[in-house]
């Protein structure tokens, strides 16, 4: 079943074009990667499906319903939930409210009872931040900070999460933690889009891999296929 | 036990407080009602401000404008009104005016928002002025004013409403949302808070209250005119009163606003042609060396005791 459409999709930054006529579709319950070089237009085409900036063209289906334009609360609560590439965290607020907040304002009635009931405790201990509640988020060292965009994202109760380079500036040990994170994640039933350019990530927990390229579609296929093709080794992997 | 002995001497301190409020018109002089009234004005006016501009860090300079409002209702309708009513249509008159406004304008980030709000004052007192010349073909009006007492109770009520709402919005689902879009408003945004709405409500709330408390202060006025009733320096002192007593909690912008308005009577009273000079002097001061205000005075004194204490205790 498809739970995300993509199609025609186009976003004009003046005459740059940040994303012209892109289309793909997300499975339910896929783990799909999102590459390519720097300024293809991955994070925009984040910001479009969030609602954080509206498409000049296009259509993006989130379960039979078109999204494209709407308010970001409106898509958070229909369920597509995303953390950021450089953190937004609400710095002063402690660990557990940063949690509070996508709970209260994200997970609409109808999305609690679908899935079982867990409180901010339980998604901190989850993505492996139990005992820090308490905390100001700003103390927090970087790769507990995504921990906790993740955990707040979680918090909303999302059947899509769009994550924008999670485990960029981690260290290797945070980079695996990080991956068996989103196994995890995925594993509860929760469709994930990854923004990555760790390729030893992408390679080894995605399903399916879109090569952007100047807001294009340049490629999609398996990771092994995405691996071999000889336009993506050009512009992107290279040797 | 030691928390909760300090419980209960806070709480007597707070009723011990109240009494002496309550009962000020039998112990204090007129001067003294007249001054304790001014004082719990700007305690009111920066209260109010800190609803909406404390969490979010939006710097509004539309507070004249509001209480003008309140002022020209009250100023309009003294003659025909019980004063509990005007009090509550001066306020909603400026809920309404500040949720249109707040809608239209709270788009805009920064400094963007600040200049509206500060050009929404002068539109306002323009459109008065312009309307009573031209449409009632008066300017000022003289209002019926009320006797000193009757005004500090009402004063002293609203000043206990706008406490109570402060409390209950700081404990608030709808004040989690507040800080969270002051913290960053995208990531709000994006966790499913209606950034919008929450801003534009709290910015209301406010207002009510500025209005409210303008509707009131008209009654001591006897005779008011636009300029009087849209004092652009009344956009100012609430900032500068938060600024000076701190925004983290609830008891620090009352502080704040209580012992500026002190100060300013005093330097008004005892230093009439210097009083600018020293009140900028003492601002610049309080910037430099006291950047979270008598808040982080306060906080600091706390952590240097508790810092005292545990080496005495092993």
């Amino acid at each position: 079943m498809r739970i995300l459409d993509v199609a025609g999709l186009r976003k004009y930054f003046g005459g740059l074009a940040a994303t012209s006529d892109v289309a793909f579709h997300v499975d339910q319950g896929e783990i799909v990667g999102l590459i390519g070089p720097n300024g293809a237009g991955k994070t925009t085409l984040f910001n479009l499906i969030s609602g954080a900036i509206k498409p000049d063209a296009g259509t993006i289906r989130f379960k039979e319903t078109n999204i494209a334009g709407m308010k970001p609360y409106r898509i958070c609560r229909a369920g597509i939930a995303r953390t950021f590439q450089s953190v937004q965290l609400f710095s002063n607020m402690s660990v557990f409210h940063n949690v509070l907040v996508g709970s209260l304002f994200g997970a609409t009635k109808q999305k609690a009872a679908r899935f079982d009931m867990v409180g901010p405790s339980d998604l901190l201990e989850l993505v492996g931040l139990a005992g820090m509640g308490d905390l100001r988020a700003m103390d927090l060292r970087l790769a507990n900070q995504k921990r906790l965009e993740i955990a707040r994202a979680l918090a909303t109760r999302p059947d899509l999460l769009l994550l924008d380079e999670v485990m960029a500036g981690l260290n290797p040990t945070e980079v695996a933690e990080a991956m068996h994170l989103v196994r995890r994640i995925s594993g509860r039933g929760i469709t994930i889009v990854m923004i990555e350019h760790v390729m030893k990530a992408i390679m080894s927990i995605c399903s399916r891999v879109i090569v952007l390229h100047y807001g294009q579609k340049l490629a999609e296929g398996k990771p092994e296929e995405i691996a071999r093709d000889k336009t993506v080794i050009e512009v992107y992997l290279g040797e | 036990m030691k928390h909760a002995t300090k419980n209960v001497s806070f709480a007597a301190g707070l009723v011990a407080a109240a009494l002496l409020l309550v009962a000020l018109p039998q112990w204090a002089s007129s001067y003294g009602v007249i001054f304790t009234t001014n004082i719990l004005m700007y305690v009111i006016v920066t209260l109010s401000w800190v609803i909406f501009s404390g969490p979010t860090g939006y710097i509004s300079l539309a507070t004249s404008a509001f209480f003008g409002i309140g002022v020209y209702t009250a100023a309009v309708l003294s003659e025909d009104l019980p004063l509990p009513l005007m009090i509550l249509i001066g306020g909603c008159i400026s809920f309404c005016l500040a949720f249109l406004v707040g809608a239209i304008t709270l788009r805009l980030r920064g400094m963007y928002f600040t200049m509206f709000t500060f050009a929404l004052v002068q539109l306002i007192n323009n459109f008065v002025h312009w309307y009573e010349v031209n449409i009632t073909g008066t300017l000022g009006r003289v209002v019926a004013s009320l006797e000193s007492d009757t005004i500090y109770y009402t004063i002293l009520v609203i000043f206990c409403l706008v406490v109570l709402v402060s409390y209950l919005i700081r404990r608030s689902r709808f004040g989690l949302a507040l800080r969270s879009i002051g913290e960053s408003e995208e990531a709000a945004a994006h966790a499913g808070v209606n950034v919008t709405l929450v801003k534009v409500a709290a910015f209301a709330i406010g207002a009510f209250f500025m209005g409210a408390v303008g509707a009131v202060m008209t009654m001591r006025w006897t005779y008011i005119d636009p300029p009087t009733a849209f004092d652009i320096r009344l956009s100012f002192m609430p900032l500068l009163m938060a600024i000076f007593g701190g925004m983290g909690q609830l008891y620090s912008p009352i502080i704040g606003s209580a012992i500026f308005a002190v100060l300013e009577e005093v330097l008004t009273t005892k230093f009439p042609y210097y009083y600018m000079l020293l009140f900028g002097g003492a601002m610049l001061l309080v910037i430099l060396f006291m950047p979270h205000g008598i808040e982080g005075v306060i906080r600091k004194l706390g952590t240097a005791r508790k810092r005292e204490r545990v080496p005495g205790k092993t």
